[in-house]
């Protein structure tokens, strides 16, 4: 039964989806939905939704309240979000939503456009399932199938004129039973991996991290949609490379030069050892300010690119984020060097308005 | 679904003991309902049937939110309506079944005999089933989206009511002789009393002119006022003069009709609460309890009255003033004499074995609100019995923190929160600002600002159903402010605070 409620639950999952959506840009250059990820859902404050009134602020307002304390003790913060004594005062909490990514990928997907991912290879990788969709005559008392078996027994019983209606004692015997029995079905599975890098020495500052860092969220976000079975891998560079949980691959910071050749090294290796490209879709992201230790070294980075990595990867995305320090050369290079190559983005980020268009510069292609 | 033969047999039971007691209601209608059913009802504000709107189903998502996390569950649900309506819980124990319908009771005795519910429809179940099919009507007619922004605005504004309304008689009864009162006074200024030869220098001929001039003036306005006196039930005056469609003033009546049905429940919550546990209390401990239930018992019932710190909830508070209050009555610590009594050993143990505890509170609960109640009953020993306290915000720390335990702080501050059921004041003063129709409402100013996002997304609100712009008389951070949204942007321009006195007839 369809119940009254579900017309109104949808209505205001619709409205929820339309402000979202609405102020979608906003919440991805403000980056305040990092915080906010449990492990399938987000919940995005909204508190444009509610119907204002005239009423007064609860900070201006004050209480009373009952319990032990002296003058001067705490008992609620604003940064805890426990307001004291609003129990039973209605519309004082800030409304919050959850969404699941999945939902919030759609949005994202509508909002700027994006064009579902073709995963390269899709026929190529297969899994092999089973599902227990039959039934059998014979089989392990384990798969037994209750229902099944006691329908043949009393079907049995019925048409041998055994069967009692006082005392209706069904007893299964062996040509009764039937059991469960699994069919295994082969079904194009969908592997992806995102390699991100980044470039931590000394110019790249907190800010340029921040920019980094909702970007991925994004991305995360976009392509965990796309794919079933994600996996992310994490590579900090500054002269040498190495791979780092996602944690410290926000909050690391090294002073070195910068040698961007050695993060594509890793990764190349990286890719080679475990992400065989026949089972994979790869997708490696690599920002940095754009700053490289001499032509030499960019020159090898175009060499790995052109003859390794561009061949194992769905799409090789270099993002470049503007920061004081750096030269910004990088890109440029890229650009001169592998411009007509089709599966390479390069998007530069000046500030975080840029973002979004960046996100639509990487994931707009569909690969 | 009806109750089980089992839960009817318990039913039976517990309703022979409230009548015992004196307790006195309408018929109560038990259903017993799955906890999604529950949510369903809860969502709609109780009733089975409300018109469409995206606001139930926001609510309903919360509420099924904390149930699926196990943070909140509804045990018991009753509304006021002749039958009453009661649900229960399925799956929830029989000792929760008990302590529920023993609660129940409670609260429809007091739905019957409380005075501030005694103009409420009686028939409400029927009445919102019908508002919801005007409604469904409305929409298929106009299309969901119309009628639902309408809606918005509407709700928007509903606690702009009065709501002493119910007992105030309309101004359509106005009689014949009313308009003979209004006949034309020669004004008469006042003069300061003098001696025959003092008189035109202490009342000089030219300023008793002007005096004149001037009362006539505020009378000549006074009657051009619209509305003649300050208007505070905003929903009713939009209702009767904006320029509205007709589905659209029923709308308006809806949304009005229901924010006056809750009023009360909104006006008497401490003591509806308090005395509902208080019953449920009496009953379960001196009747209904078997041994084996008395630990369920008492974990739920702490539960219930339990205090999470710093917050106020209202069963515990008016359970304990109605005991507080019987306990009094019984032993006649009221009146002259104990008031002036000094000695506080004596006050302490003061009985004179008067036992008129159980009457007092029967008369409490059936001439009392909040407000009265707090305001009569709270002493101060209660609120350091209850240890009660005032809080405030601290900017500098962004912490809520406890200001003082005394007495009149608390006594003050709460009924602050208490009066107009925490809504600020705002009422319309004129209907014809600048002579050019505009909205002019006030806002009396208790000590507390607006807040102030949604004071100017409300008058947005509001100027969408007045059709012309409005302002808002109010005071932001000590500074006097008209607010106006003139139907494309809204503006602040800062006024005297001397016009606080509300303005009778504004600066043409």
């Amino acid at each position: 039964m369809v119940r009254r409620i579900e017309k109104d639950a949808t209505r205001f999952k619709h409205i929820v989806r339309s402000q979202i959506r609405k102020d979608l840009k906003k919440y991805i250059s403000r980056g305040e939905l990092i915080g906010r990820k449990g492990k399938n859902l987000v919940s995005i404050p909204l508190p444009q939704i509610d119907i204002p009134h005239f009423r007064y602020g609860i900070k201006e307002r004050g209480g009373v309240g009952q319990g032990e304390g002296e003058a001067g003790a705490v008992i609620g913060s604003d940064a805890a979000g426990t307001g004291p004594g609003a129990g039973d005062q209605p519309g004082e909490h800030i409304l919050e939503v959850d969404i699941t990514l999945d939902e919030l990928a759609e949005l994202l997907g509508e909002e700027l456009q994006l064009p579902n991912i073709q995963p390269r290879g899709a026929s190529r990788i297969v899994a092999e399932k089973d599902k227990y969709s039959q039934i059998r005559r014979t089989g392990p008392e384990s798969l037994r199938h209750f229902k099944r078996t006691y329908k043949e027994a009393l079907k049995r019983q019925i048409a041998s004129g055994t069967y009692d209606p006082a005392n209706p004692i069904i007893i299964p015997i062996r040509e009764d039973k039937r059991y469960r029995s699994w069919r295994t079905t082969y079904r194009p599975e969908s592997n992806a991996v995102i390699i991100y890098m980044m470039d931590v020495s000394g110019s790249m500052g907190a800010e340029q991290k921040e920019m980094v860092r909702i970007e991925a969220f994004w991305i995360d976000t976009w392509l965990q949609h796309n794919y079933k079975n994600l996996e992310r891998r994490h590579i900090v560079h500054d002269a040498a490379a190495k791979e780092v949980s996602e944690d410290i691959f926000y909050h690391i910071r090294e002073s070195g030069g910068t040698r961007i050749s050695s993060a594509y090294t890793l990764c190349n290796q990286l890719i080679d050892e475990r992400y065989s490209p026949a089972a994979w879709n790869i997708y490696p992201f690599h920002f940095s300010d754009g700053d490289n230790w001499g032509s030499d070294d960019t020159q090898e980075c175009v060499n790995l690119l052109r003859n390794s990595l561009l061949k194992k990867v769905n799409m090789f995305c270099y993002g470049q984020v503007k920061s004081a320090y750096g030269s910004g050369k990088f890109i440029k290079d890229l650009q001169e060097a592998l411009g007509n190559e089709e599966n390479l983005m390069m998007s530069e980020i000046n500030d975080k308005e840029e973002i979004v268009d960046s996100i639509r510069t990487f994931l707009g292609k569909g690969k | 679904m009806n109750l089980t033969p089992e839960l009817n047999y318990i039913r039976e039971e517990i309703e022979g003991y409230a009548r015992g007691y004196g307790l006195d209601f309408f018929r109560v209608i038990f259903e017993v309902l799955e906890f999604d059913e529950m949510n369903e009802i809860a969502a709609y504000g109780g009733y089975p049937t409300r018109y469409p709107h995206w606001r139930w189903g926001m609510e309903y998502d919360h509420l099924s939110k904390g149930y699926a996390y196990g943070l909140q569950k509804i045990y018991e649900m009753v509304i006021n309506n002749d039958p009453c309506y009661a649900y229960l819980l399925h799956g929830n124990a029989l000792v929760d079944q008990k302590i529920v319908m023993a609660h129940v009771f409670g609260h429809a005795d007091f739905f019957k005999n409380n005075y501030w519910f005694s103009r409420t429809n009686r028939k409400m179940m029927d009445e919102i089933a019908n508002h919801a099919t005007r409604m469904n009507r409305h929409v298929s007619r106009y299309g969901q989206d119309r009628v639902e922004s309408f809606v918005d605005q509407a709700l928007s504004l509903e606690n702009l009511i009065d709501y002493h309304a119910p007992f105030i008689k309309r101004k359509e009864s106005m009689r014949v002789s009313d308009l003979e009162e209004q006949k034309e006074e020669t004004p008469h200024a006042r003069r300061l009393k003098s001696k025959p030869y003092m008189e035109s220098f202490i009342n000089p001929a030219e300023v008793l002119r002007a005096e004149e001039e001037r009362i006539r003036e505020t009378t000549r306005r006074r009657k051009r006022a619209f509305p003649e006196e300050p208007e505070k039930d905003v929903l009713y005056f939009l209702q009767e003069y904006a320029p509205l469609e007709r589905w659209e003033r029923d709308v308006l009546s809806i949304v009005r009709e229901e924010a006056y049905y809750y009023a009360p429940q909104a006006q008497t919550k401490i003591m509806n609460e308090g005395w509902a546990a208080y019953w449920h209390s009496k009953i379960m401990t001196e009747k209904a309890l078997t041994d084996d239930e008395i630990i369920d018992y008492a974990d739920h019932h702490s539960g219930t009255l339990g205090a999470q710190p710093g917050s106020l909830n209202p069963y515990k508070v008016g359970i304990e003033l109605f005991r507080d209050i019987e306990d009094r009555w019984n032993r006649g610590k009221f009146g002259k004499e104990y008031d002036e009594c000094d000695d506080m050993e004596s006050k302490r143990r003061w009985d004179k074995n008067l036992g008129l505890g159980r009457e007092k509170i029967f008369e409490v609960r059936r001439v009392h609100n909040d407000v009265t109640f707090i305001d009569t009953f709270l002493t101060p020993e209660f609120v350091e019995a209850q240890k009660l306290f005032v809080y405030g915000y601290d900017k500098a720390t962004g912490n809520y923190v406890i200001l003082d335990r005394d007495f009149h702080g608390v006594k003050q501050k709460l009924l602050f929160t208490l009066t107009n059921c925490g809504q600020p004041h705002i009422e319309i003063t004129d209907a014809n600002h600048k002579n050019r129709g505009e909205l002019y409402l006030v806002h009396r100013h208790e000590g507390i600002d607006l807040k102030h996002d949604w004071a100017q997304d409300t008058l947005k609100n509001l100027a969408a159903i007045w059709h012309r712009p409005v302002h808002l008389e109010t005071i932001v951070e000590a500074k006097g402010k008209l607010i106006s949204f003139d139907g494309s942007e809204i503006t602040e321009e800062p006024i005297k605070p001397e016009s606080e006195p509300a303005p009778q007839a504004p600066e043409q």
